[in-house]
């Protein structure tokens, strides 16, 4: 039928893993909002979830690098992580390969995408689902876009695979509810973890809300690598959303939190003609 | 030494096989004998300084069971005896001594 819902939402894994080192009503109130998302996201009964992920190398490596990827299978499974250090049981979530097929046929027509019949998910797009859809119970649609091996796609061909992703999701019957995961500035996975650059991401995050294309596009990668850290590669996946939602966006949530090493955001964006 | 932390953080063939007989494990890749030592010692904090992708080395230290202040101490520990990190992406750009999260 079409696109139903759009949103973006932070990933970082001490969302669950390392809530238990955070002030309480901290986690509560940032837990709380997302899954306020998914209240919404359930309102507007969506038939599938396509997942706009950056993904940590569960999956795809330096010996063979897609830009864009998307899943096209029955079955996935995750996270791959030690469960117990993520906070989520390692559990099988449903896909689509048919629905999955047809996507990726149309999106072809003006992106150029590797498919994956196998794809493990780590906590890029668990930590979402495990707030989104707790039951696992609808069909994921995974798409990735390198943010981790340099050299990454352009900001503008993330746009346009954001573009093909709208244009695919209005051409199959189901109802399609589509995420971005990623962060804004941060420098996970370092002895920095928790620097978090507010005012970038303000700043950002203003830019994505009135989806503004030049303004989104107008970051370098040696830019956001000196003022956002290695992790603001990831505004990809949220500037992907606003292609594809062609709206206005909402903060619903915006509040960093450094123990969870990340500026956690929650924001819907409507779905635009 | 990347390829290496890839198949162990998503394959538990090669986290059993880490466990029965690590040295045949890595016999199967092409590693500096530093890299070798780092792993066969968990030494964390010299992956980092070799350059090991982030978000790889911190699901490896998630699979040897590292608690998060370890893991994060590791590393400083890491630059401070063996210099700044030599290759990829991940560098550090706090001080030494300024815990951002607390930890």
């Amino acid at each position: 039928m079409s696109l139903v819902f759009a949103g973006i939402a932070s990933h970082a894994p001490g969302i669950t893993g390392r809530a238990n080192l955070v002030d309480p009503a901290v986690a509560q109130e940032f837990h709380g909002a997302y899954r306020g998302m998914a209240q919404r996201l359930a309102a507007a009964r969506p038939d599938a979830l396509i997942v706009v992920a950056a993904e940590h190398f569960a999956n795809f490596f330096m010996n063979n690098m897609p830009s864009f990827a998307v899943g096209m299978a029955d079955r996935y499974e995750g996270p791959i992580e030690d469960p117990q250090w993520l906070g989520i049981p390692h559990t099988a979530v449903p896909g689509s390969a048919a629905l999955s097929r047809r996507l990726i046929r149309e999106m072809m027509q003006t992106v150029d995408l590797a498919y994956a019949e196998e794809w493990k998910f780590d906590h890029g797009i668990m930590v979402p689902l495990h707030f989104l859809t707790p039951r696992f119970d609808l069909p994921i649609v995974p798409m990735n876009i390198n943010c981790q091996g340099p050299p990454l796609a352009p900001l503008h061909r993330a746009w346009a695979f954001g573009e093909a992703l709208r244009r695919a999701a209005d051409s199959v019957p189901e109802r399609i509810g589509l995420v971005g995961t990623g962060g804004i500035s941060h420098w996970p996975a370092t002895p920095d973890s928790g620097k978090i650059n507010e005012a970038w991401d303000l700043q950002f995050l203003q830019r994505w809300q009135v989806n503004d294309r030049p303004a989104l596009l107008s970051y370098t990668d040696e830019a956001t690598y000196r003022d956002a850290g290695q992790g603001g590669f990831e505004i990809r996946t949220f500037i992907a959303v606003a292609a594809a939602a062609r709206g206005r966006g909402t903060v619903e949530y915006y509040r960093a939190i450094p123990m969870f090493a990340v500026g956690c955001t929650i924001a819907d964006m409507g779905i635009g003609e | 030494m990347q390829k290496f932390l890839f198949d162990i953080n998503r394959n538990t063939g090669v986290q059993r096989q880490y466990q029965a007989d690590l040295t045949g494990l890595l016999d199967q890749y092409d590693l500096t004998g530093e890299e070798r030592e780092a792993i066969a010692t968990r030494d964390i904090g010299l992956l980092y300084v070799l350059g090991a992708n982030g978000q790889l080395l911190m699901h490896y230290a998630a699979f040897l069971g590292m608690p998060w202040a370890d893991y994060i101490a590791a590393m400083r520990k890491g630059i401070s005896r063996y210099g700044p990190v030599r290759a990829g992406i991940y560098h550090m750009t706090t001080a030494m001594d300024e815990k951002v999260a607390g930890v």
